[in-house]
């Protein structure tokens, strides 16, 4: 081997291993950046959040501006009955149709259908599902209400579920329907007590996430539950949310609306996140 | 062979031999609920149409309500700037200019960030850091998008208003061209707020959709690379990214198709305006979700909220569009990967 090329092989060895460590240096300090703006955030919203909460914040109605105390309990009310009554509805037709998937249509021309319509609403604009809840219920009674709300939310609901339920029955080994069908049980038992109780874990998993991923919705309330100063139980009323009452809040330049929000803001990223481990952790327990 | 059929025969003869209870009548056939098959296979099965018509049904509200818009402006409403509620007229082009333009600068920034985060954790992260990396990328997507939009008008805008668009308006001020870029009130909203607060939203999708496509490729091939003497980013560069192509586009598209139809996040930071004074990227503007967020609960109906169905109908459109082609990019990975394993 010649001198020359020997130092041009060196050369170039060098100039790879640079690059790689360039490219590498640039992956790692991706990471950080991603990172970092999730640490910068939760800090943000642990230090602002847990300086506007107070007991009152559970207890008090949302106060008019620039007015002594007031709280938030009115809108952590409505948006536990409005994520509640969506889980309710959303849940056994997403469940539903993720059995359809898995069970019955895994080859149907249905079946492909649903699995690409649910892959699309899974990510379509969320205020696009208040636009249409607008226009089939509120504009029909002519009245915003707490339950178009939920329904709106349910809508969000469903494509979530169904794609979990979908995966988690898909895990489950073919042997055990087998087995129950060699002892003749029918199809909707083997469905009902084998394969969605061997899923169960992950099923749960999926409710939970849907129900994190709507409690933090709130372009799909803006015009359907719209929001409310007052204490309601009353579904066919509007009704506060937390998110809404934030939007409402932090865009005011009152400063006690202002820390309230944050106050919500802190609640909600809390909420969420503890679900979302939640789910997490059911789900690691179970396989 | 033939020492073994007799035996098989003795067996045969074994098994037939009749069992104590095999004279007595079968037990009656207990069937509970035969209709209940056909009711359960029914209910899901038209849980699963429920599914088709919701999205028959939202796209055929949005017709029937963006009715009156598309006929009395028919097309040139994407191309028309004037949006003025109190003379009825209507055009969209400022909020789609907007929503694209946002979207944009998002990409610009996710996509390399996404692809370094999914390079750290498939290749270069010690496995002990893969989970908690992992987990930490995901709680970041599942933050409710009110979070960083409310974050980003009371902490970053101020913090980007001072530290970046100043600095860069004193260096581009004479500069033709880009000079106008960065011209407008630097007050920390608009449209690279927007962009940037879209970005953080969609880093985490973008990147968790990489790392997943990353790790279909074949531990083979790599090894192969590997044992060839090729550095990691050469391996990164020149055997996973060609054999994962189509899914790393295809999970970009993802991210597009959530930045695109993001709300609150935007509706916070982007300033809501209502015109296009100059193509400045820091001057307020409106996107499509956030002029819907502020303007469809207080519209009266006619034209005005015809124009803002219409305005959904456009975003449902190229939402439905870009996550098609996403979703079939990822299936034809998954198509490749079943048909070389």
């Amino acid at each position: 081997m010649s001198t020359p090329l020997a130092a041009r092989r060196l050369a170039m060895h060098n100039k790879r291993k640079r690059v790689n460590f360039v490219a590498l240096a640039l992956s790692l300090g991706a990471m950080a950046f991603g990172v970092f703006w999730l640490i910068w955030i939760l800090f943000e919203t642990i230090y602002l959040g847990i300086g506007g909460l107070s007991l009152a914040t559970f207890t008090e109605m949302t106060p008019p501006p620039q007015a002594e105390g007031g709280g938030l309990a009115n809108a952590i009310f409505g948006s536990f009955v409005m994520v509640g009554l969506a889980t309710l509805v959303g849940t056994p037709i997403g469940i539903l149709a993720g059995v359809y998937l898995a069970e019955y249509g895994q080859k149907t021309w249905l079946g492909s259908a649903v699995r690409f319509i649910n892959d699309i609403l899974l990510s379509a604009p969320s205020i696009v599902v208040g636009l249409f809840v607008y226009a089939v219920v509120v504009a029909k009674l002519k009245s915003f209400s707490g339950l178009a709300g939920a329904l709106a939310l349910a809508l969000l609901v469903i494509p979530v579920v169904i794609r979990t339920t979908e995966n988690m029955l898909s895990l489950v080994p073919n042997a055990l329907r087998e087995a129950a069908y060699a002892l003749g049980t029918p199809k909707w038992k083997v469905i009902l007590a084998i394969t969605l109780k061997a899923a169960r874990a992950g099923v749960i998993t999926g409710i939970l996430l849907a129900l994190a991923r709507v409690s933090g919705e709130t372009a799909p309330l803006l015009f359907t539950a719209l929001s409310n100063q007052f204490w309601t139980s009353d579904v066919s009323a509007p009704m506060a949310s937390l998110p809404v009452t934030i939007f409402k809040f932090a865009m005011s330049p009152y400063e006690n609306w202002q820390k309230l929000a944050w106050a919500g803001v802190f609640l909600i990223t809390m909420g969420v996140l503890l679900l979302n481990i939640l789910a997490r952790v059911l789900f690691k327990n179970k396989h | 062979m033939a020492a073994i059929l007799p035996a098989d025969d003795a067996n045969r003869v074994d098994r037939s031999e009749p069992e104590p209870n095999a004279m007595k009548p079968p037990p009656p056939r207990r069937r509970v609920a035969p209709w209940a098959d056909g009711l359960f296979a029914a209910l899901s099965q038209g849980a699963a149409w429920l599914t088709l018509a919701l999205m028959i049904g939202i796209i055929g509200s949005l017709i029937i309500g963006a009715a009156p818009a598309l006929k009395a402006f028919g097309l040139g409403f994407l191309t028309s700037a004037e949006w003025d509620p109190v003379q009825e007229k209507f055009g969209g082009l400022v909020m789609i200019y907007g929503t694209l333009a946002s979207s944009f600068i998002a990409l610009i920034i996710a996509v390399p960030v996404s692809f370094g985060i999914a390079i750290f954790l498939t290749e270069l992260s010690p496995s002990w850091l893969k989970r908690p990396l992992g987990i930490a990328v995901e709680l970041l997507a599942a933050v409710p998008s009110i979070v960083y939009g409310m974050w980003g008008l009371l902490v970053f805008g101020p913090i980007l208003a001072t530290f970046v668009q100043q600095p860069l308006q004193a260096v581009f001020a004479g500069v033709p061209y880009i000079g106008a870029l960065f011209s407008g009130p630097p007050v920390g909203i608009g449209i690279l707020s927007a962009g940037i607060i879209l970005a953080i939203m969609i880093i985490p999708f973008i990147a968790s959709v990489m790392r997943d496509v990353f790790e279909v490729t074949p531990p083979m091939l790599k090894e192969s690379a590997y044992g060839l003497g090729a550095t990691t980013w050469e391996v990164v560069s020149r055997v996973v990214l060609p054999y994962t192509k189509t899914g790393v586009v295809g999970g970009i598209m993802l991210g597009l198709g959530r930045a695109l139809g993001e709300t609150m996040a935007v509706t916070f930071v982007i300033g809501n305006m209502n015109q296009l004074n100059s193509l400045s990227v820091f001057e307020a503007a409106n996107s499509i979700t956030s002029t819907l967020a502020n303007e469809f609960a207080e519209a009266g109906e006619g034209l005005h909220q015809a124009s803002l169905m219409y305005l959904g109908l456009v975003l449902f459109l190229i939402t439905f569009v870009v996550l098609t082609i996403s979703k079939l990019l990822l299936a034809r990975l998954k198509k490749n990967e079943g048909a070389r394993s």
